[in-house]
């Protein structure tokens, strides 16, 4: 590849990457304003009852909308909002993708492409999520850690693309930094429930889900993600001993692997037991994805590990 | 809330002691405990991994250094304490997963329960279909069997039939297969650490090694393993490459590292050769040959006040930075007086005033040596052993410090020899380990995924078809029939199962 073709390609990586940061900005703003109208209205049963009523009074179908409308102030924004969500995440994935033809290898392989991967995965699993089931209330909560997990890495971890260092020379990088991606995604999003579980119904927090319905989410997203970090895990292990020559020597990326792993299988404990089962599993979960951030960023940043590689 | 205070007899007393380590609770604080203790061996250096450091932060917290290393902070995961909390963990889970065991062998092999008297209650479907009580039954029955439901079809004391069936038992299975699996894993690691061993070796280029306790640099191996049974080899190390960013921003960075290997083995005719890289060892019978670390080793000519060579050879000097800005130690225990070298290598020289000779990159673009000589007394002779990379200078003599480019050499001051610096070679540092547990920890961490994935995707639900009384409705006779079911775990429903099972039961006109 030439090098004014390889400029372009970086430009426009990082070009794709600052625009999604915009719309996704502005979706933010969406859900904002949609949450905040969201306060004034009335109780989510209500609604639905009022809208079986304007549906079956016969009315035309344009009326019916304004009614929904003015019922549900929030609706519109945040479908609005959610719109913007799948642009900026359709942005990352060409800046993500360009990113990796830039450097000929998959877009993992420095602390600012596991960031901007990490971003797209947290964005990937809420919109698979959505898919199955009206998430829109939760856009707020997961677009906010995303833009701030982008703007992390185009100010502090920005490195210009390279070759890999030859320990990262090997496929087990696409597949261990994957699950790891996809799992850490998972993981946020968990951890945003968990946190609303904790204020649904409180001041503010009037209109979001009950908190044990924010529960259950927490308890499938959690599960989803456990087997996939447990298998992340493992993969870097064998890596590890392919690589280092022993699957396990707690290295502090590992060790922090294994503290997040260990949370969260107290948390899946947690889950049947009695006492734990509500507010304190949430508050379990929520550690565990801190013990995740810990191992994501603290680690690279603050230790001295195997892990740390070329740009941070 | 364990409120119970602990009964009065010494058995009752132990029953009650296991009761509460198996309970779920228990094991909840024990898994707290285990993240929390682990924490501190994530930001301490370890002895296991990074043994030097460990004495550098002892060294330079003279109070608090020998405090931690006495309760085990520098080797967190061997101490009493961390061993402690796992070993209770196990207790807790075998406590709790045994028991289950058999409660799960008998659900395996026992009928689903009978339909409870009242489908209605437990929100079921009631409607009313054309046929025979009989043929529905069956039908139901059909549907139920290929659709791998466990079923069992009755009949209550007022005459009307049912169908009883129950699925997702993989669920407790993969439950506890998953927690016997980490039993596995940790047989696994304990075969490991009885019967594994790792040895480290240097090779410099053209240099051979053969696989015997003695050619090790350093060797350690488990409480049951033996240095007897190495594996037969012997291997010389024909060339190394390496390669370094040269262009952007991260120039420097390491890029390729390639040791050309030509192995000998016992019962083969001829030597073969191998290409061994950082992610791709040379493996041999039960061991594996890894490339871990490479460095320089300036070829340096001594002679002594007569002239006579009393050295020639390519010494190994260990790199300290990233750019290879290396340090080593020449002992000439051959001349009189002894000589002793201490020595700075530079790949790529530069002299700061901050860093004084230092390397600017790791090739070697401009290269350069630094010597310190000295003379008198090595100290060789007392029988102590010493490290081939610390000079002893307590009864020598320092003589003058120089440094010098390939081809030049030193005239010692007051005749006491010279020193020729006539080139370089490169070594590679290789780590040849056995764990003969590894294969038996990845095969159960595969297991222990399956059954976690099974445990937390799989749900066990049970449904009822219950067919009621006959209804006659003109020229056709019809059947009452009530289908209900229900999840085991909250947050879930058998109402997808009831729906289909209606469908079926609707959709097929029995006649």
């Amino acid at each position: 590849m030439n090098y004014v073709n390889s400029v372009q390609l970086a430009d426009a990586s990082n070009n794709f990457v600052y625009a999604s940061m915009v719309i996704l900005f502005l979706a933010i703003i969406s859900f904002s304003v949609s949450f905040a109208a969201g306060r004034r209205r009335v109780s989510p049963i209500e609604v639905s009852s009022r809208r079986v009523l304007v549906e079956s009074s016969g009315s035309q179908v344009h009326e019916t909308e304004v009614e929904l409308t003015q019922l549900d102030p929030g609706r519109r924004t945040a479908n609005i909002g959610m719109s913007l969500t799948c642009l900026a995440t359709g942005m990352l994935l060409v800046g993500v993708v360009l990113r990796g033809v830039w450097a000929g290898r998959v877009p993992w392989g420095n602390m600012y492409e596991f960031s901007i991967s990490s971003a797209l995965g947290i964005l990937a699993v809420y919109l698979v999520w959505s898919t199955q089931r009206d998430l829109r209330w939760l856009g707020l909560f997961v677009t906010i850690p995303t833009l701030l997990t982008l703007g992390m890495a185009v100010t502090v971890l920005y490195t210009e693309s390279a070759q890999l260092v030859p320990a990262l020379k090997s496929y087990w990088l696409v597949i261990h930094v994957f699950a790891a991606i996809i799992g850490g995604g998972a993981f946020t999003v968990g951890a945003a429930t968990a946190g609303l579980s904790l204020i649904s119904g409180k001041g503010w927090f009037t209109q979001l889900p009950p908190r044990e319905k924010l529960e259950g989410l927490t308890h499938k997203i959690i599960a989803f993600s456990f087997p996939i970090w447990t298998f992340a895990v493992v993969a870097g292990a064998i890596w590890a001993e392919n690589a280092w020559g022993r699957y396990w020597g707690w290295d502090p990326k590992e060790t922090w692997a294994f503290i997040t792993w260990v949370i969260f299988a107290a948390y899946l404990h947690a889950r049947s037991t009695a006492g734990w089962k509500h507010q304190k599993a949430s508050v379990i979960a929520i550690v565990g994805w801190l013990a995740f951030l810990v191992n994501y960023f603290g680690v690279n940043i603050f230790i001295n590990s195997l892990h740390s590689y070329a740009g941070v | 809330m364990s409120t119970a205070l602990p009964p009065m007899s010494q058995r009752g007393f132990l029953r009650w002691l296991w009761r509460q380590l198996t309970s779920m609770k228990t094991a909840l604080i024990l898994l707290f405990l285990l993240a929390i203790v682990s924490i501190p061996g994530s930001y301490f250096p370890q002895r296991g991994t990074n043994p030097i450091l460990v004495e550098q932060w002892i060294a330079d917290y003279p109070t608090f250094g020998p405090i931690f290393d006495s309760i085990g902070l520098f080797d967190v995961f061997g101490s009493p304490w961390y061993s402690a909390v796992y070993i209770l963990l196990f207790i807790s889970l075998i406590g709790c997963v045994v028991p289950r065991l058999g409660v799960h062998w008998r659900a395996m092999r026992s009928q689903p329960p009978p339909a409870p008297k009242n489908l209605v209650r437990l929100g079921g479907d009631t409607f009313e279909v054309e046929g025979e009580s009989d043929a529905v039954i069956q039908n139901a029955h059909a549907f139920l069997k290929k659709n791998h439901w466990r079923t069992v079809i009755g009949e209550d004391p007022d005459g009307s039939r049912w169908v009883s069936a129950e699925k997702g038992y993989l669920r407790e299975t993969g439950n506890l297969v998953f927690h016997f699996s980490l039993i596995l894993i940790l047989v696994g690691i304990a075969i490991g650490g009885l019967f594994g061993w790792r040895g480290n070796v240097i090779v410099r280029e053209g240099e051979g090694f053969s696989d015997t306790l003695t050619q090790y640099d350093a060797w350690g191996g488990g409480r049951l393993s033996s240095a007897e049974n190495l594996p037969e080899f012997s291997f010389t190390l024909e060339s190394f490459n390496v390669e370094f960013e040269r262009d952007n921003s991260q120039a420097g960075a390491p890029r390729l590292f390639e040791a050309k290997m030509v192995v000998d083995r016992p019962g083969e005719e001829a030597a073969t050769t191998h290409l061994v890289e950082v992610n791709e060892p040379l493996v041999i019978d039960s061991a594996k040959v890894f490339l871990v670390g490479h460095g320089y080793a300036p070829h340096l000519i001594v002679r002594d006040s007569k002239g006579q060579v009393v050295l020639d050879d390519a010494v190994v000097f260990l790199p300290q930075d990233g750019n290879f800005t290396s340090t080593g130690v020449v002992k000439v225990p051959d001349s009189d007086p002894q000589l002793g070298f201490r020595g700075l290598f530079l790949p790529t020289s530069a002299i700061s005033e901050e860093l004084g000779p230092h390397s600017i990159f790791p090739a070697p673009d401009d290269v350069s040596v630094f010597l310190g000589a000295w003379a008198g007394d090595l100290g060789l002779d007392g029988g102590v052993s010493q490290s081939v990379y610390t000079l002893n200078v307590d009864n020598m003599t320092q003589l003058g410090l120089e440094s010098l480019r390939v081809g030049q050499t030193w005239q010692l001051p007051e005749g006491s020899g010279s020193i020729e610096f006539t080139g370089f070679e490169r070594w590679a540092s290789f780590q040849i380990a056995s764990d003969p547990g590894k294969e038996l920890a990845l095969i159960a961490s595969i297991l222990a995924i399956i059954g976690l994935s099974l445990s937390l995707f799989i749900q066990r639900r049970r449904v009822w078809v219950k067919v009621g009384q006959v209804t006659e409705q003109g020229s056709t006779s019809g059947v009452k029939v009530e289908v209900a079911g229900i999840a085991k775990a909250s947050g879930h429903d058998a109402i997808e199962q009831v729906d289909n099972i209606v469908e079926t039961l609707k959709g097929r006109n029995v006649s």
